[in-house]
């Protein structure tokens, strides 16, 4: 029923609300005497140099990507424990199967050295 | 005693009853008026709710920083009001009071938006959230995904600080947010799992319920041996999605001065300083109510039970937070992948292999 997650939409309204209303409160309440050594980025006291907006370490990336593989596949594990008990034995070989793959790949990560920060 | 248990339902009801003689009044459609009572007493239900967690976090401040004083034996804030207690108060005020900087050459729009998209989602996962008998904002049937799902929108808003400052410390502390939170996302949400097996729901009232019997000893932490090993990687990747100590790499002061919040100020830096206490309050609610039993308990008010698990495991997490010194990132890394998930797996194996056997001696 649509009607049930009415409570839901009020509250992200309502949230989103507090929370913009808080900082537009601040803005106003604040005072506002900027000067260029205020506004410029905290590089513990140096000038700063270069573009804060450099390139980052493949490692990020590389768990990202885990993060997406690992993120899939625990959402086929929770339609399958809810109803655990219906599938009875052929749910639990059945997921048996599924693990099994999942930790094949999962000791190949491990073996390939994906799970080093390193 | 009877009244002071059902205190806040009766009064959800009383103001419902009330809306309802109103709307009459209107000679609207009954499906309209059912529409509008039902918007209006989600209006009110949330407006409270949001008070409520506002009060909670001014306390849990307060109390982590009495905390800290008293474990690194110093006396803490004791100068505003009786023990300190309106220091939080007093903070709130000077935030407001601050001047709100963007530095220059910053994403002004993700700069502005960061805080928001941090704080607002720790809020909406309360809504599902059993705080007593009866007592629950929202009634969804899938209230542990709405949890999980809404519970790691936060980490967008991190990234998004780290981002829009044009700030290096800023940016190298968001990345190392975003790389621990979803490390730690895995064997937190793949731990839930064995609970929900257990209980073959999704609704956190139906997994309280399901804890009911045996005075307490059904409750899944006693689940032996699936319960305890679920809470404890649970509890520890909650600790490192909230990026607390010893998980505190994000924002390891000594390192890159505050992380992803260094370029913030006023009421910006303190929406993420509220953020990073509802997520901690969030984490410990839901570890009461999937392995604590939630709000049962003898004698006590539903609600009343409910706030002292839930302090306890506060407590607890605030004691780890001073004792314990900060992990290096690979080792935090390798914490994750290598001992927490493999652990997780293992567990819901274990929970498919035990539930009937638990369940035939009761314990579930």
């Amino acid at each position: 029923m649509p009607i049930d997650y009415l409570p839901i939409l009020v509250m992200v309204v309502v949230v989103i609300a507090f929370a913009a209303i808080a900082l537009t409160f601040s803005a106003l309440t604040g005072p506002r005497r900027p000067n260029p050594s205020k506004l410029s980025p905290y590089e513990s006291g140096m000038p700063p140099f270069g573009s804060a907006r450099r390139r980052i370490s493949i490692k990020y990336y590389l768990t990202a990507v885990l993060f997406i593989l690992f993120d899939i596949e625990i959402i086929f594990f929770y339609p399958w424990a809810v109803l655990f008990r219906q599938l009875q034995l052929f749910g639990l070989i059945e997921m048996a199967v599924f693990v099994i793959v999942l930790l094949v790949g999962y000791v190949y990560i491990w073996k390939k050295g994906g799970f080093d920060w390193d | 005693m009877d009244l002071l248990n059902n205190l806040f339902v009766n009064l959800y009801d009383w103001l419902a009853g009330a809306l309802h003689a109103l709307a009459a009044g209107l000679n609207l459609v009954k499906d309209a008026e059912n529409a509008i009572v039902a918007a209006v007493m989600s209006l009110v239900v949330i407006v409270v709710l949001l008070l409520w967690l506002v009060l909670m976090v001014l306390v849990l401040i307060w109390l982590e920083r009495k905390n800290a004083a008293r474990i690194q034996d110093r006396v803490g804030p004791n100068r505003v009001g009786p023990f300190g207690l309106l220091q939080p108060v007093a903070d709130t005020i000077k935030m407001f009071i601050k001047e709100d900087i963007v530095p220059t050459n910053a994403d002004r729009l993700v700069h502005t938006l960061a805080p928001i998209v941090v704080a607002a989602p720790a809020v909406l996962a309360f809504a599902v959230i059993p705080w007593g008998k009866g007592m629950f904002p929202v009634d969804l049937n899938i209230g542990v995904l709405w949890v999980v799902a809404v519970g790691s929108i936060g980490t967008i808003g991190i990234f998004m600080a780290g981002y829009g400052s044009n700030n290096k410390y800023s940016l190298l502390g968001g990345m190392r947010a975003v790389a621990q939170m979803v490390s730690y996302e895995v064997p937190q949400v793949l731990t839930i799992v064995a609970i929900v097996l257990m209980t073959g729901s999704l609704s956190l009232n139906k997994i309280v319920d399901a804890q009911s019997g045996w005075g307490g000893m059904q409750w899944y932490i006693f689940a032996f041996p699936v319960g305890p090993i679920a809470f404890i990687v649970y509890y520890l990747s909650a600790l490192a999605e909230v990026n607390r100590t010893p998980f505190d790499i994000p924002e390891g002061e000594s390192e890159i001065v505050a992380g992803h919040h260094t370029e913030y100020s006023g009421m910006k830096w303190g929406l993420f300083y509220v953020g990073e206490y509802f997520n901690f309050f969030l984490v410990c609610t839901i570890a009461v109510t999937l392995f604590f039993g939630g709000w049962q308990g003898p004698l006590l008010p539903p609600y009343v039970w409910f706030l002292i698990k839930v302090y306890a495991l506060i407590l607890l997490g605030m004691w780890i937070r001073m004792t314990w010194p900060r992990f290096r990132v690979d080792q935090l890394m390798g914490f994750a992948w290598k001992t927490l998930v493999p652990i997780a797996l293992v567990n819901i194996i274990l929970a498919a292999l035990a539930t009937p056997i638990l369940k035939a001696i009761g314990l579930i």
